[in-house]
């Protein structure tokens, strides 16, 4: 089987409406998932979702571990459940064949060899501002809606996910700093984005002001 | 524990000299982010000159007087790398270009020392011209081609 084969097999797994739900809650949650909350969250019977989420680890889409949910340990604390997260492996496949990854590396690194950061930067921003959605609507939406997962620690807004893993990791001050600055675009002037790296996830957080 | 620490070094060449408007908001960031860097987890040492909060009165190259140099001794690359690119400290340093201009050659470099050793200014300037002449290898090398520490020798 080709990578590309590999690719679509895995991403098949994803074709099921009930089973996409499951893996979209699991993903887009903080932190691990029990069975319980998951089938609550999609709205199906906990043994469905058992079935999904197995299929989803076999897959290789998601990882599973065994927790005690009620906090207790010790003699009658009762079996650890299974609980579910995101795996780490990226799965990409495209009609007709694409690579835009390769692209998107090579011009990051004469980006980044050229010290064109400020440019860089003021272009995401703008970008960040042209988007439709972005003055008028719910901020948390347009991120969610570009894949970031954001969730809320108390006043915070965090964001599970970062959209550009994998060229963040290979030029951190660049594409960070280029994903702040297209945040800050988004954003209306109701938002604080700030630096505050977020293990696994983006590391733009996002405060509200309090007046305006 | 190994008995090695990860040395690490890199220099700026600064856009503006360091009292003036160009440099004020690097310039008043440094405390908080040496401070950030000496409470981080495997943080070791880190080179400070006779003012003793940092090493921006340092000129590692005679001829080059707008030239800073910064050099800290961590506990592992992990250490390291998560100080500098998974703190606040990646705010600051997204915004390099306003005052640092881009080296063409290397202006990294990263080595192994015996735990306890201290890398003077020479011995930093050195590696980073190690990878300048020779890209990455054991006795300097970068981020993206990490070596690991030497073996323990003479084991009891």
């Amino acid at each position: 089987m080709t990578a590309e084969d590999s690719a679509f097999a895995v991403l098949g797994m994803l074709g099921d409406p009930v089973r996409r739900q499951l893996y979209r809650h699991v993903a887009a949650a903080p932190g691990e998932v029990g069975r319980d909350a998951a089938a609550e969250a999609v709205g199906i019977s906990r043994s469905l979702a058992a079935f999904h989420l197995d299929k989803l680890v076999e897959a290789g889409l998601l990882t599973v571990s065994f927790r005690r949910l009620s906090g207790r340990s010790g003699p009658g604390a009762g079996r650890p459940a299974k609980v579910y997260g995101r795996a780490e492996g990226e799965h990409t496949a495209s009609v007709p064949p694409r690579s835009y990854d390769a692209v998107s590396r090579l011009l990051a690194e004469v980006v980044e060899n050229a010290g064109l950061d400020r440019e860089l930067h003021a272009a995401a921003k703008a970008a960040g501002a042209a988007h439709p959605d972005a003055v008028a609507g719910d901020l948390v939406e347009v991120l969610r809606a570009r894949g970031y997962q954001p969730f809320w620690d108390g006043e915070t807004l965090r964001l599970n996910n970062c959209p550009f893993h994998a060229l963040a990791e290979e030029f951190p001050a660049l594409i960070c700093g280029m994903n702040l600055a297209l945040i800050e675009g988004l954003a209306t002037y109701q938002w604080s984005p700030a630096m505050e790296p977020c293990p696994g996830g983006c590391c733009v957080a996002l405060s509200k002001n309090k007046s305006h | 524990m190994t008995g090695f620490h990860l040395a690490q070094v890199n220099v700026g060449r600064m856009v503006a000299p360091l009292d003036g408007p160009e440099l004020a908001d690097f310039v008043a960031q440094l405390p908080e982010i040496n401070a950030l860097a000496d409470g981080s987890p495997g943080f070791v040492w880190r080179m400070v000159d006779d003012g003793g909060a940092d090493a921006t009165a340092f000129r590692p190259d005679d001829n080059d007087d707008m030239l800073l140099i910064n050099c800290s001794v961590w506990e592992s690359v992990e250490a390291l790398r998560n100080f500098t690119y998974h703190t606040d400290h990646l705010r600051v340093l997204s915004r390099r270009r306003e005052w640092f201009h881009r080296m063409a050659e290397a202006y990294q470099a990263l080595w192994w020392i015996p735990a306890g050793h201290r890398p003077s200014v020479a011995e930093a300037m050195e590696r980073i011209a190690m990878v300048r002449e020779h890209g990455p290898g054991p006795l300097a090398f970068t981020f993206r081609d990490p070596y690991p520490a030497p073996a323990r020798t003479a084991q009891a």
